[in-house]
């Protein structure tokens, strides 16, 4: 349940950001990350932003979770 | 089995470690658990270490009590949000027409009002757009705490009053202290990821105090195998400094801004934790402040004497004092389509990990 999954932040409004995650756009929420910009990669829980992460790091994760069936 | 991302020098680093005594390490992470067994990782490990689960999925140590509680409020006419996971965790009170226990799955089947989100905020943009009472299941960890505090913030901030939370949350250290005190006789811990993400290594510098070791291990097979392989060697060397090897996503000091906000909505206090019993200072109550939005303050919950008759053996597994085989009920009477225990409804739980994975 702890499970966070990379996302890349594509706009931003205020602390609303949109992500897509397997095509499918949705918000979160990135009021407890310093200085969300769009463009960076974050991990995603339950809606919000937990930390920054690097691109290659976000696009490795999101195969191991994929091969693992988490996502 | 897949170990084909692990280098084979690892794997066999591993399978030929050895020690004169027998180690026992835990993981405290859900999806540790479940990468684990999907990849395999645990049959690596020479008789000499024995990898044990413990309490990592905040959906396995959650209480009857907890479930009987958001029970009793749908009941009352509440509208319950929740994560998905929480829906088949049965409760300990009965059904009167079939005398079987309860879970917030049946209410619904039964009319009453549960509806699964996926953030805090969700069930906070739900409670604005009705009139009715919402009550938001507030479970999960550092990892979750953050999002659900700043949620209720913006609740009070705009004045929603027909919301409230249910917390059962639980921080993760002073679950960690308990189990060394207890007699699980952990050796070592591998630390979760993306709780560690809000904590930072520092975060469990006490750690080294209590004397064991641990290492902050990611979710790739590698990440395990070589954090596996580094916290065997501390535990050798009884090295109790707490090593991240997970540097690309758990900063030192972890994240700041979040522990502000856990900080500003909610004070320390005891909670029960499923199989352990009540640990203190493992949970966290709303401030003063927040009262208003305490589902307990708001409501007056009243719930039945609680009692597990079910021979359940959660609180071993949750432990790590057993391996879920080792219950009678594992696969002949509890599945994850028939789940006796939260360990089998969470698909990060170790009986449901044991049951999918082997
Ligand atoms: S197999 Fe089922 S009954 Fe046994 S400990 Fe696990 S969840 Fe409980």
């Amino acid at each position: 349940m702890c499970l966070g999954i990379p996302m890349k932040i594509l706009e931003l409004d205020g602390d609303v950001g949109l992500v897509e995650i397997n095509g499918v756009k949705t918000h979160i929420n990135t009021s407890v990350i310093e200085n969300a910009t769009i463009g960076d990669w974050v991990i995603v829980h339950a809606g919000f932003a937990i930390e920054k992460l690097e691109e290659d790091e976000a696009k490795s994760t999101i195969d191991l979770l994929k091969e693992a069936e988490l996502i | 089995m897949n170990y084909k991302k692990i280098d084979p020098v690892l794997i066999d680093q591993l399978k030929n470690f050895s020690s004169e005594k027998q180690i026992r390490i835990m993981e405290v992470c859900g999806t540790h658990t479940v990468a684990i067994h999907r990849f395999g990782i645990h049959k690596l490990l020479p008789e000499c270490v024995k990898l044990v689960s413990g309490p990592g999925c905040p959906v396995c140590v959650t209480p009857d009590s907890y479930i009987d509680e958001a029970v009793f409020l749908a009941r009352s006419g509440c509208k319950i949000t929740t994560f998905g996971d929480m829906i088949k965790v049965p409760g300990s009170k009965t059904n009167p027409e079939d005398s079987t226990r309860c879970s917030l799955d049946r209410e619904r089947a039964a009319g009453n009002d549960i509806k699964i989100v996926y953030s805090p905020m969700d069930a906070l943009k739900i409670a604005e757009n009705t009139d009715k009472e919402v009550v938001f299941l507030s479970v999960g960890f550092e990892t979750t705490i953050p999002g659900i505090a700043v949620t209720v913030k913006k609740a009070k901030e705009k004045n929603i009053t027909n919301f409230s939370v249910l917390t059962s949350n639980k921080i993760v250290p002073p679950a960690l202290s308990a189990l060394i005190d207890d007699q699980s006789m952990i050796d070592g811990f591998l630390l979760p990821g993306h709780v560690s993400t809000v904590l930072g290594r520092t975060g469990y510098s006490f750690m080294e105090k209590l004397k064991v070791s641990s290492v902050i291990a990611g979710f790739d097979p590698l990440d395990l195998v070589s954090s596996i392989l580094l916290l065997l060697s501390l535990i050798k060397k009884e090295d109790y400094t707490v090593v991240n090897n997970y540097q690309r996503a758990v900063r030192e000091d972890g994240n700041p801004v979040a522990r502000k906000i856990i900080d500003e909505i909610f004070r320390a206090d005891e909670v029960e934790w499923r199989g352990i019993g009540v640990i203190p200072g493992s949970g966290l109550s709303l401030r003063d402040e927040y009262k208003a939005w305490d589902a307990r303050h708001k409501f007056d919950i009243k719930i039945d004497n609680v009692y597990d008759n079910t021979g359940c053996r959660c609180g071993e597994v949750l432990k790590g004092l057993i391996d879920p085989p080792e219950c009678q009920m594992f696969r002949k009477i509890c599945h994850p389509d028939n789940p006796v225990g939260p360990c089998m409804v969470s698909q990060e739980g170790s009986c449901s990990a044991w049951y999918w994975y082997g």
